[in-house]
């Protein structure tokens, strides 16, 4: 019987380590692309992000339509023409954070390995980054690039000076553990 | 024992299964709105109920043909042209105010449109737009000194208010509805009112992402019995047909209809034109949307 208590307890233990999570629910997510007309910049910062330590993975999510645009009508023509956010509401990354240590402290390179998916299209991909505890809050930061025919964003020719084919993506996080 | 030995396991099951973004994807609950039900803040003739922007200004350049069938001497209404230039401020995101000038009848026209409902899904679900809208006209013509005998200057004005409802059923599908009030400070008693009633429908099919078609029909509710404009001629309903093509910043819209007129009071209840008879105008709305005020940096 005790030995049973005993077993127990070490599973809880381990539940309790496996709940080393992160969570954050107003990250910010911004996207830049230099055209040759004007540049295209937006931000997002109501992005969703859960960090499990103890296993290493990482989850986030974000509404399209949360991107904020300096022009409105330009922000209207990405929610309708390209990123068609009726049909593809969401964006998200789901994967697991390689090289983090959370024992050490400053800052650390640290690599995403997942499954990004934009536009309804899911695609693999590693995404630099790095990682750092601070007051025991963790920040996350990435910065990559994403090619807007990976993910079948098409861009109607005659506007075709104005967007550039790729667009670079900065996502930072900075998480309270849950 | 037994039962609270697998009790106590219970939260070490819980969390192996270990989707994060499901997590995420249940916390997750916004109020989707609806956006670019219609492409411009003009249906064909009308009004869609689509408002501009906060800080964005849109001029539009609005124009008529003669008819049709009016044959080559006229070289098919392409010698005539009635104009309306105008301009639309979006004061917040729901709420624009409009001034134009329209050279058909000499009428300087005003608008306030105010978004009042939004279709929305999600947490706070709605199944349509309805913007309500208030214009004022007034007809520069006659001439001053020419006015007719007892002619005040309270007989040019003339007042619309409308109820916009539309929904966006698909991306590509919306329909809109316009009960229509019109008030004419001056009429011919013995051919209409000075209230009239009508009913618009009309709705747009997307055809690619940036090419949809447009169509818009007003009904009048209580024509009188002697529905005619003058002796001879008869009054019709407006009807019209657009294709909206959008580039950037512009959209351009190709009509066809049978009102020369881009203010309500006259192209609701004094359109000339049978439709089918050929009285049909080409015609152009052209829009260039200029953003003037950049949103608050956070």
């Amino acid at each position: 019987m005790r030995i049973i208590l005993v077993f127990t307890l070490l599973l809880w233990a381990q539940v309790g380590k496996g709940q080393q999570r992160f969570f954050v629910d107003k990250a910010l997510v911004t996207f830049f692309s230099d055209g040759v007309i004007e540049d295209i910049a937006a931000e997002n910062n109501n992005v969703t992000s859960i960090f499990d330590a103890g296993q290493g993975e990482i989850a986030y999510l974000m509404n399209i339509k949360d991107f904020q645009f300096e022009k409105k009508l330009m922000q209207v023509h990405f929610n309708e023409k390209y990123m068609e956010s009726e049909k593809y509401p969401k964006a998200s990354f789901q994967g697991k954070i390689v090289g983090f240590n959370n024992t050490i402290s400053g800052v650390q390179n640290i690599k995403a390995v997942g499954k990004l998916t934009i536009h309804g299209v899911t695609r693999d991909v590693e995404l630099p980054g790095t990682a750092e505890m601070k007051n025991n809050q963790l920040l996350l930061k990435s910065k990559f690039t994403v090619k807007l025919l990976d993910y079948n964003i098409k861009v109607p020719q005659i506007v075709w000076q104005n967007i550039a084919q790729q667009v670079e993506v900065t996502v930072d996080f900075n998480y309270r553990p849950l | 024992m037994k039962k609270l030995f697998l009790l106590l396991l219970l939260p070490t099951i819980s969390f192996a299964q270990d989707d994060l973004l499901k997590e995420l994807e249940k916390q997750d609950q916004n109020t989707d709105y609806t956006i670019a039900t219609f492409k411009g803040t003009r249906l064909v003739n009308g009004h869609s109920v689509e408002t501009k922007n906060g800080g964005t200004l849109e001029f539009i350049f609005a124009h008529r043909f003669g008819k049709l069938n009016e044959g080559l001497y006229e070289m098919y209404g392409l010698d005539q042209a009635y104009v309306r230039l105008g301009l639309d401020y979006g004061i917040t995101d729901n709420l624009s105010v409009s001034i134009g000038r329209n050279s058909a009848d000499k009428i300087m026209d005003g608008y306030l449109k105010y978004k009042l409902l939004r279709q929305s899904s999600g947490e706070r679900s709605f199944p349509f737009t309805m913007t309500l809208l208030g214009g004022t006209a007034y007809s520069i013509s006659p001439k001053r000194g020419n006015e007719p005998e007892g002619f005040k200057t309270v007989d040019r004005l003339a007042y619309t208010a409308q109820a916009l409802i539309a929904r966006k059923f698909t991306p590509s599908l919306s329909l809109q509805i316009m009960p229509t009030y019109i008030h004419k400070n001056a009429v011919d008693q013995s051919r209409e009112k000075n209230d009239q009633l009508a009913i618009g429908i009309g709705g747009r099919i997307k055809l690619t992402r940036s090419v949809a078609l447009t169509s818009e029909y007003y009904y009048r509710l209580d024509p009188p019995d002697n529905d005619l404009f003058e002796a001879g001629s008869k009054r019709y309903n407006s009807l019209g047909f657009g294709i909206d093509i959008e580039t950037g910043g512009h959209v351009f819209q190709i009509v066809l209809t049978n009102t020369s007129s881009l203010t309500e009071r006259t192209f609701i209840t004094e359109t000339k034109g049978d439709f089918f008879g050929g009285d049909i105008h080409l015609g152009f709305n052209v829009t260039r949307t200029f953003q003037l005020k950049k949103k608050d940096a956070k």
